[in-house]
């Protein structure tokens, strides 16, 4: 059966990764970080990779990773959820899924040492059941598909992809392949995206003939890539649990101590009741986003389900937390001196990311067999 | 202690399975699997138990099931096996955990629960039934209603004020009675639905030996805490498979049916589809918390998310069957054991799910409990403590 709990190695990781953030990441520095030049706190990542190691947490042992597994990345992404940290730990975990997929031991090697960062260079918002609207350019995004030339290099451009870090390589799917391509390189241009959440950076990707290495090619590049959405989107439900949890008890504390009409707002049934409802979802989605975590982990034919319900559910739910937390917060919650804005633009960017809860229920839909209609049929 | 494991427990199954048939006579057989310690496995030795982890239940219960044995049909006592029985073990003292968990078990006699009154549901604790001591026994006046089983039940928990003048969550006792003692009258209580599950309950001078009280006198709140907070997780907590339940009779429906099929109801019947299972697996995470201890308030969660769910899928099926929607199949008075909820028309499932968020605590009572005992918020200004 699978264990929807926190095992005491998951606990111990929670607690340094915990420990290392409440030091190095108070909100007022990621307030500070977005509100300033600086895209990443560089920083507190190099502490992150230097002190807990979490870029190896999925990597097996045999290419010096820690060889934990993705239930573990999970708890660190509830942790960096809590504190909407800028660092860019999840474009590294869905790389390096994508890594797992191809075998591609040399760069999984580099990864799990932090030799250096690897993104798969995708749109954030894509699907792992990408079908050609969800890549579609729309009216403000252009998206020429990447082309394949010879040597090969690659040309063309790629819109809103995250985590993307102008030193690190890029994971580009072109054509039928998948390709290994430097950030760096002069045929390579970053764009940075003024994003609705300014901790989680985008940016926009034009290759103009930039050299490329493929690492895989055909149904195998095809599978990498959806194997690496998958994850997104499976582990990014404990980042929104993560999120929700801060908003929840930061907003009961707070209705707590403020007083309106003499006596503390937390008092009031109204206010009570949501919270209630808040507490109760929460606890669904953790339980959700835990099945989600577990089962891509053993990589079964459920990993696909999991990760889409996961996003059905926890989307919506961490985004309605953050709501919650800046309404309970009254004018507090509406200033850019409190952090709840940080926490409510990091929920709803990410209840697009990897699809939306419509997408993946209508990609349940296909997986359980719950056809929509073919016609109006009726009336 | 190596007993204590899923395959020590499966070995004590197969032993006892080679000394009794699954074949012969049933209750005697009940009987013999709870002396061995198999009915609750987390129960101490004697009280059907065998003092293991609470989680290796459902190895037991499979091995039984798959051996063809027959079960206690927890359906029949499910207020005797839901709340009486982890009441009667936290709370009653070694002679009556011995004249009462056995039978009640077995299902050799059937349990009810004497609580609410006409002018005390959610706020239980202002009950007026009373209760006066005469001599070894205690004499109890009251009335009770939304009793299920009244009137198949041999036994009933009974909480009753015994102190008029204290506050009044501090002069009610807990009792165990006999429903068939003079004085106990029982009455079908018609509902929504049509049918009667439920009953009014009519104690008049009934006697009730002071040796049926459970815990001191005054004492009766607390213990009653224990039996609502295993009724929340009774209620809403049975483990099921996905699209077990409400959720199951809407989807089958949905892919048999592509003549109803519309896309509104298409993207309702996928919101539902995924609220089922987080609620699903909520509970089953629940569970995995609590396997071992009591319950606590969080149960009340799955008791809250399990009402609305059953209301919004019934409420949802009876308008995707449209024309059909619009027919009942009886409105005879019955007086099932428990509410067929599979087996009837959209519109009973409808209606009878009216009663999920009132039965066993208002939806709106489990979340001032979530409130103020999980999240810690104030309590709102109270006239009556």
């Amino acid at each position: 059966m699978t264990d929807l709990l926190y095992d005491a190695d998951e606990e111990a990781l929670r607690d340094s990764v915990r420990a290392l953030l409440t030091a190095y990441a108070p909100w007022q520095r990621t307030l500070a970080a977005v509100d300033g030049e600086d895209r990443y706190d560089l920083e507190l990542w190099r502490r992150l990779v230097d002190q807990t190691g979490i870029t190896g947490l999925a990597v097996p042992t045999e290419y010096e990773g820690a060889g934990a597994g993705f239930r573990e990345v999970a708890v660190v992404l509830e942790e960096l959820g809590r504190t909407v940290a800028p660092v860019p730990f999840l474009g590294t975990v869905v790389a390096t899924r994508a890594l797992l997929a191809c075998g591609e031991h040399t760069l999984l090697r580099q990864v799990a040492t932090a030799e250096c960062e690897v993104t798969l260079a995708v749109g954030f918002a894509t699907a792992p059941d990408r079908t050609p609207a969800a890549t579609a350019p729309t009216s403000t995004t252009r998206c020429d598909p990447v082309r394949v030339g010879s040597g090969p290099t690659l040309s063309g451009r790629v819109s809103g992809v995250v985590d993307a870090v102008p030193e690190g390589l890029l994971l580009v799917p072109a054509g039928e392949g998948l390709y290994v391509v430097e950030a760096a390189d002069p045929a390579v241009r970053l764009t940075p995206v003024v994003s609705l959440d300014a901790t989680r950076p985008l940016v926009d990707i034009e290759f103009t003939g930039a050299p490329a290495r493929p690492v895989a090619t055909g149904v195998a590049a095809a599978e990498a890539v959806t194997a690496a959405l998958t994850a997104g989107a499976a582990l990014l439900a404990s980042e929104q649990v993560g999120l929700a949890q801060w908003c929840l008890d930061t907003t009961v504390a707070y209705v707590r101590q403020r007083h309106q009409f003499g006596r503390p707002v937390g008092s009031f049934q109204a206010v009570k009741h949501r919270l209630a409802d808040l507490w109760v979802e929460l606890t669904e989605a953790r339980a959700v986003a835990r099945y989600a975590a577990d089962r891509l982990g053993a990589d079964d034919a459920e990993a696909s389900l999991a990760a889409a319900l996961a996003q059905a559910y926890c989307g919506p739910m961490a985004v309605r937390a953050a709501e919650v937390c800046v309404q309970l917060h009254g004018g507090l919650g509406f200033t850019w001196e409190h952090p709840a804005h940080l926490y409510l633009k990091r929920a709803k960017s990410s209840a697009i990311a990897f699809g939306t809860a419509d997408r993946h229920r209508a990609a349940l839909a296909r997986m359980v067999d719950l056809p929509a209609p073919t016609v109006e049929q009726r009336h | 202690m190596s007993d204590h494991t899923a395959d020590g427990l499966r070995g004590l199954v197969a032993a006892f399975l080679r000394t009794h048939d699954p074949a012969g006579d049933r209750t005697g057989f009940l009987r013999a699997r709870f002396d061995a310690g198999l009915a609750w496995v987390h129960h101490p030795p004697g009280r059907g138990g065998l003092g293991a982890p609470a989680h290796l239940q459902p190895v037991v219960d499979e091995a039984f099931a798959a051996a063809g044995a027959p079960d206690n049909r927890p359906r029949r006592n499910s207020i005797g096996l839901g709340m009486a029985a982890p009441t009667l073990l936290r709370h009653a003292t070694e002679a009556q955990c011995r004249r009462w968990l056995r039978p009640l078990w077995t299902g050799e006699e059937v349990w009810c629960q004497l609580f609410s009154e006409p002018e005390a549901g959610s706020d239980l604790a202002s009950l007026r039934t009373r209760a006066v001591p005469e001599g070894e026994d205690w004499v109890v006046d009251g009335q009770k209603v939304w009793t299920s089983l009244a009137h198949q039940a041999r036994w009933a928990i009974l909480l009753a004020r015994t102190d008029p003048a204290a506050p009044k969550h501090h002069g009610l006792t807990y009792f165990v009675c006999d429903m068939t003692a003079p004085g106990v009258q029982v009455r079908p209580l018609r509902q929504i639905t049509g049918e009667a599950e439920f009953n009014e309950v009519f104690l008049t001078g009934v006697r009730i030996p002071d040796a049926h009280r459970i815990g001191a006198v005054g004492q009766g709140w607390p213990i009653a805490r224990t039996t609502l907070m295993n009724e929340r997780v009774a209620i809403g907590g049975r483990p099921l498979p996905r699209e077990g339940g409400m959720v199951g009779v809407l989807t089958r429906l949905w892919r048999q049916r592509p003549d109803l099929r519309t896309a509104g109801l298409h993207a309702e019947v996928l919101h539902a589809w995924v609220r089922a299972e987080a609620a699903r697996l909520g509970a089953l995470r629940l569970r995995q918390l609590i396997t071992a201890g009591e319950p606590g308030p969080e149960g009340s969660a799955v008791k809250l998310s399990f009402a609305e769910l059953s209301q919004q899928i019934s409420g949802l099926e009876v308008e995707l069957r449209g024309a059909e929607g619009l027919r009942h199949d009886d409105w005879t008075m019955h007086r099932p054991v428990e509410p067929d909820l599979l087996g009837r028309t959209a519109t009973y499932r409808y209606l009878r799910a009216r009663g999920n968020s009132i039965e066993g605590g208002t939806s709106e009572i489990l979340r001032t409990i979530i409130a103020e005992r999980v999240l810690g918020l104030p309590t709102e200004p109270r006239r009556d403590r």
